[in-house]
């Protein structure tokens, strides 16, 4: 090896806490980008193969009911490679041991075989027999959630029939990755579950012989998926067809893509602060290195090495330091990632791992990282190759303080001399002062930016089901009925107050910007489930006009005033322009509001309802959740409170784990910052120190002068990093907005508090650290040596 | 006569700090001989370093000409200024300057290492009476025995001129005369061509030649018709 290798790595090892410090805010990079970008990459691409795999269809679409027939129609439209017509339909489960009733998609298999679209993965046994009326095969969710195996049985009520079905099969489907049940926040699997029976079964027992209610379609490729909506549509009106959609807006798909579109903020947003944190300190140490190593840089000069072989020696000081980083990031982007993985097969059901490693990625994070690492040496690389042989021979001049405020004033006389110290100290190196505050800043800044999710949950929790969505329980009937349904509702045991709504399909338009809504109708006396604008005032609506909520208005560039365009889907396309009376508050979906008296004239029809909303008396509910596990209208049921308490629980969790993932990160851009800054500090002032300990100042008088400092420095970074933090946060807000959810942005005071707090003690742990080297300090051989 | 290997002529070094202006050498002449031991006296500040960095190659005269054998150095590019260093001299400083990290012999090696024609590390150190020191630190190492490391790392390379700015400068007596004893052996084994910078007057009765300076001036110059062996100098 190389005498000036040995050097490199005799440095190295001498140097390895500030090395690793540094390599560690290095590793928080490369990780956050492994991680997010990783399972990016997994998550879409085991979709993309699971979706190929089992044909997913391109295209879905609701009717009444439509003759059979009409499948060869559809098959005739442009661009449609294969159909498949199905029965589908939501109805109530009894499930024995377990009180609260459960909604089950029942949805129809081919009379024999399997389906030629959205095909099943058979997890065990095997599908319903051709002309069984009893056997189903059940989603493994929820299979699993109520211990179900293979022959397993539980009721359903088929269109007001009771029926006991046994399992045959445990299968996966890629239309439900994500399971969510009608009226959910949260997927509760006890609750929701897809059931699968053969077509004859499930058209006899919702009188749709020789008829479907649901049609996919897959497109050959190249199609335009509009016109195919559009003619898919045509065809459909005449059956009571509710709007074809395409994948964007099927329910498990859209939550995939949510995910995926956060997955993608993080990964633009969090690895750039480290690499740019790592870049500064890479920075900060090389050039202290190399100031005190001006001797032996001229040295090298004298006995004939070029500047660029010098520069090279120090590259290769950063190189190591960057391998170091890029391998512990690679360890914990792998493991993290692992991690993240199996947090999803909670939520997302792949029959496949998801955990796809690609040595692209791999490589280009490494690279990415380690370019910036070079990028924050280029500048004291440079000034070592530029040292001039004969001026790195002499030792370098006592570095020049000043004297503030050009010793004019003299506001300091109560200050004592250690304090002007610290004070000048700062002002002297200025830029290495800096670096250190914004280094500080910006891990207050990832605090701030993932602390203030919690306020912003809370806030958004406390809106939707506090002052909006009040009721306990909705009932959503199989079909609209009539007004008077609601009574039958109002009569079952325990229900204190109930309130009835109409929901319906329609294309909202402005101009070419369209987008395929619910409109949700409700009483003018509304009281359970209520309208709020934006200021979060409970709103009546008036008896004609419709009110958007702000996502959706902002979609359709709408505002208060304006004329929206309303083609109500599958009634013999209704059209009808439609004032837009006010913007209201949402952060669930994309809503529109109408009074249900004035939704039932546009719709020309007699006042009919498609729920109810209901506030329960907790003392009869056992009595009530048995009645309606008999009720024949109701098709699916949400419990909002139990919804809610699933929803903060598995929150509460994920906060919880994020939590910690950023403290540990902003932890270690702390660390890493004030620990290299101290070390440097103390190494140059080691003199001056000791010289002050001569003098007869304590070890806590000495130590004071740099933890004083630091804690000045600390001061400075809060302001700036929440601002920092306030601008990230907004960013990752923007970033995670999609059309099922979004986040309020709310900055509490205390987000900032505990941000400020959390730094505070990683800076002070840093800096004691530093401070038992200080008390530690051998004065003869600091003052003997010359610098 | 011997041939001589350095001619400077009319040397002027002018360094420039800020509005003030130090003239470090004011029309310095110099000739230094094959195979000679120079040794160079005067007082502080009197130019001394700044005239050997420039016949070193590690600093440009603001005006004047030097010449090494047949190398131009007034106007050379800090690319053959660096070849010249590489493959033509050897420094050895007060403050010996070896890379505290690197063994004595891994500092020898660091200069044999780009050299064409080296001697081997183990030699360089034997040479100066370190043979028993190779792998020793600069740390676990006495003043005296760190110069001799920095000697050993200079001549390592069989330079044809060897520099050195007050070499015993840092060292009492006893010590310094075994630092001196190291130089006199490589100028007698290798007839390497030296030059001692000192402000010590009792090392000159070692020299073949001496130089005396004086305000950026070479004031006089004599010969020794008789030398003495620097086990007999003490200061
Ligand atoms: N880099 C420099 N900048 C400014 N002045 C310098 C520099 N190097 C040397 N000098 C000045 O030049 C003069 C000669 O210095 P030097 O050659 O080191 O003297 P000597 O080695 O004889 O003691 C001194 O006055 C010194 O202060
Ligand atoms: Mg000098």
């Amino acid at each position: 090896m190389k005498a000036l290798d040995r050097k490199l790595l005799r440095d190295m090892k001498r140097l390895w806490a500030q090395s690793l410090a540094v390599a560690f805010v290095m590793a928080a990079g490369v990780a956050t980008m492994l991680i997010g970008l990783g399972a990016y990459n997994s998550l879409s691409e085991t979709r993309a193969a699971y979706y190929e795999r089992s044909q997913f269809a391109d295209v879905f679409a609701f009717a009444v009911r439509a003759p059979k027939s009409v499948s060869a129609e559809i098959r005739q439209i442009a661009g449609v490679g294969q159909v498949e017509t199905r029965i589908v339909r939501p109805a109530l489960l009894d499930i024995e041991g377990f009180d609260l009733p459960a909604t089950g998609y029942f949805t129809s298999l081919p009379a024999s075989g399997e389906s030629s679209l959205n095909k099943l993965h058979l997890r065990s046994g095997r599908l319903p027999e051709p002309g069984s009326l009893r056997e189903v095969a059940v989603s493994e969710s929820f299979a699993n959630a109520h211990k179900f195996k293979i022959g397993s049985r539980f009721g359903a009520i088929l269109n007001g029939a009771k029926r006991r079905l046994t399992i045959t099969a445990i299968v996966l489907s890629a239309e439900y990755i994500y399971a969510l049940g009608p009226g959910d926040m949260m997927p509760d699997d006890r609750r929701f579950g897809i059931v699968w029976m053969r077509e004859p079964a499930l058209a006899a027992a919702f009188n749709l012989e020789g008829a479907f209610n649901n049609v996919s379609l897959r497109l050959l490729k190249g199609a335009s998926a509009a016109d195919v909506l559009q003619s898919l549509d045509r065809i459909l009106q005449r059956y009571g067809g509710e709007g074809a959609y395409g994948r964007e807006d099927q329910l498990s798909h859209a939550f995939l893509d949510a995910e995926l579109q956060q997955l993608s903020a993080m990964s633009r947003i969090m690895p750039p602060v480290f690499l740019v944190v790592s870049a500064f300190l890479i920075n900060m140490v090389l050039s202290r290195l190399i100031s005190l190593e001006r001797e032996q840089i001229g040295l090298f000069k004298a006995i004939g090495y070029s500047p660029a072989s010098i520069a090279f020696h120090y590259a290769k000081l950063v190189l190591l330091i960057s391998a170091m980083g890029v391998a512990i990031g690679f360890a914990a982007g792998t493991w993290l990632s692992y991690g993240l993985t199996l947090l999803y097969t909670k939520f997302f059901h792949f029959p496949y791992r998801i955990f796809v490693v690609s040595p692209r990625l791999y490589a280009i994070a490494g690279l990415v990282s380690v370019t910036a690492a070079l990028i924050g040496s280029m500048r004291s690389v440079a000034n070592a190759a530029a040292l001039s042989p004969a001026i790195a021979m002499q030792a370098p001049a006592p570095p020049v303080y000043r004297r503030f405020w050009s010793g004019r004033i003299q506001p300091l006389n109560h200050v004592s001399q250690l304090t002007i110290m610290v004070l000048r100290h700062i002002f002297r190196w200025p830029l290495r002062s800096l670096l250190t505050t914004l280094g500080i800043a910006f891990s207050v800044a990832l605090l701030v930016s993932s602390l203030f999710t919690v306020g912003s949950i809370t806030y958004m929790i406390d809106v939707t089901f506090d002052r909006a969505d009040r009721q306990d329980s909705t009932f959503t009937f199989g079909e609209a009925r009539p007004a008077q349904a609601l009574q039958e509702v109002a009569r079952l045991p325990g229900v204190l107050s109930a309130e009835p709504f109409r929901i319906v399909v329609v294309n909202l338009s402005n101009g070419h910007y369209t987008k395929r809504v619910a409109i949700s109708g409700k009483p003018a006396a509304m009281d359970l489930s209520r309208v709020l604008d934006l200021e979060l005032r409970p709103v009546s609506l008036p008896k004609s006009g419709l009110a958007l909520g702000d996502t959706l208005a902002a979609k359709l560039h709408l505002k208060r005033g304006d004329i929206v365009h309303v083609e109500i889907l599958g009634r013999n396309r209704l059209e009808a322009d439609v004032p837009v009376i006010d913007i209201i508050q949402s952060y669930i979906g994309l809503m529109a509001f109408m009074d249900i008296h004035a939704l039932s004239q546009l719709l020309g029809e007699s006042p009919s309802i498609s729920g109810v909303h209901m506030l329960l008396d907790p003392a009869q509910s056992d009595r009530f959740f048995s009645k309606v596990k008999e009720q024949p209208t109701l098709a699916a049921m949400a419990l909002q409170r139990i919804s809610l308490a699933k929803f903060q629980e598995t929150i509460a969790e994920n906060i919880n784990i994020q939590i910690a993932v950023y403290v540990g990160l902003a932890s270690i851009i702390a660390f890493g910052v004030v620990y290299n800054s101290a070390r440097i500090q103390f190494a140059e002032r080691a003199r001056e120190l000791a010289s002050l300990r001569v003098l007869g100042f304590t070890q806590f008088e000495v130590s004071r002068l740099l933890l004083l400092e630091f804690a000045l420095l600390t001061l400075a970074a809060m302001p700036i990093g929440w601002a920092l933090g306030y601008g990230l946060a907004l960013a990752l807000v923007e970033g995670f907005q999609s059309d099922l959810y979004r986040l309020p942005f709310i900055m509490l005071r205390s987000t900032y508090a505990y941000s400020a707090l959390i730094v505070m003690a990683a800076v002070a742990v840093s800096a004691l650290v530093v401070r038992r080297r200080a008390n530690n300090l051998d004065l003869v051989s600091v003052l003997k040596t010359r610098d | 006569m011997a041939e001589a290997v350095f001619t400077a002529r009319g040397l002027t070094k002018v360094y420039r700090s800020g509005e003030v202006e130090v003239h470090a050498l004011r029309g310095a002449d110099i000739d230094l001989y094959s195979g000679e031991v120079s040794v160079m006296l005067g007082p502080s500040g009197s130019g001394k370093s700044t005239l050997l960095n420039i016949l070193g190659g590690l600093d440009r005269p603001t005006a004047g000409t030097v010449r090494f054998r047949d190398h131009e150095l007034t106007n050379a590019s800090e690319r053959e200024l660096t070849r010249y260093r590489r493959e033509h001299v050897g420094f050895v400083f007060q403050f010996y300057n070896l890379i505290p990290s690197l063994t004595a012999r891994e500092n020898v090696s660091l200069v044999t290492e780009i050299a064409t024609a080296p001697m081997k590390p183990e030699e360089a150190l034997t040479l100066v009476g370190l043979g028993h020191r190779l792998d020793h630190f600069p740390s676990q190492l006495s003043g005296g025995e760190q110069q001799r490391v920095a000697i050993a790392r200079a001549i390592a390379k069989r330079p044809d001129v060897l520099l050195c700015d007050e070499p015993t400068g840092a060292l009492d007596s006893k010590i310094g005369v075994l630092v001196l004893e190291a130089l006199d052996q490589v100028n007698q084994t290798l007839g390497t061509t030296t030059a001692i910078i000192t402000h010590n007057a009792s090392i000159q009765g070692m020299a073949h030649r001496v130089f005396n300076f004086g305000d950026g001036r070479i004031t006089s110059t004599h010969v020794n018709e008789t030398r003495v062996k620097p086990s007999e100098i003490s200061w």
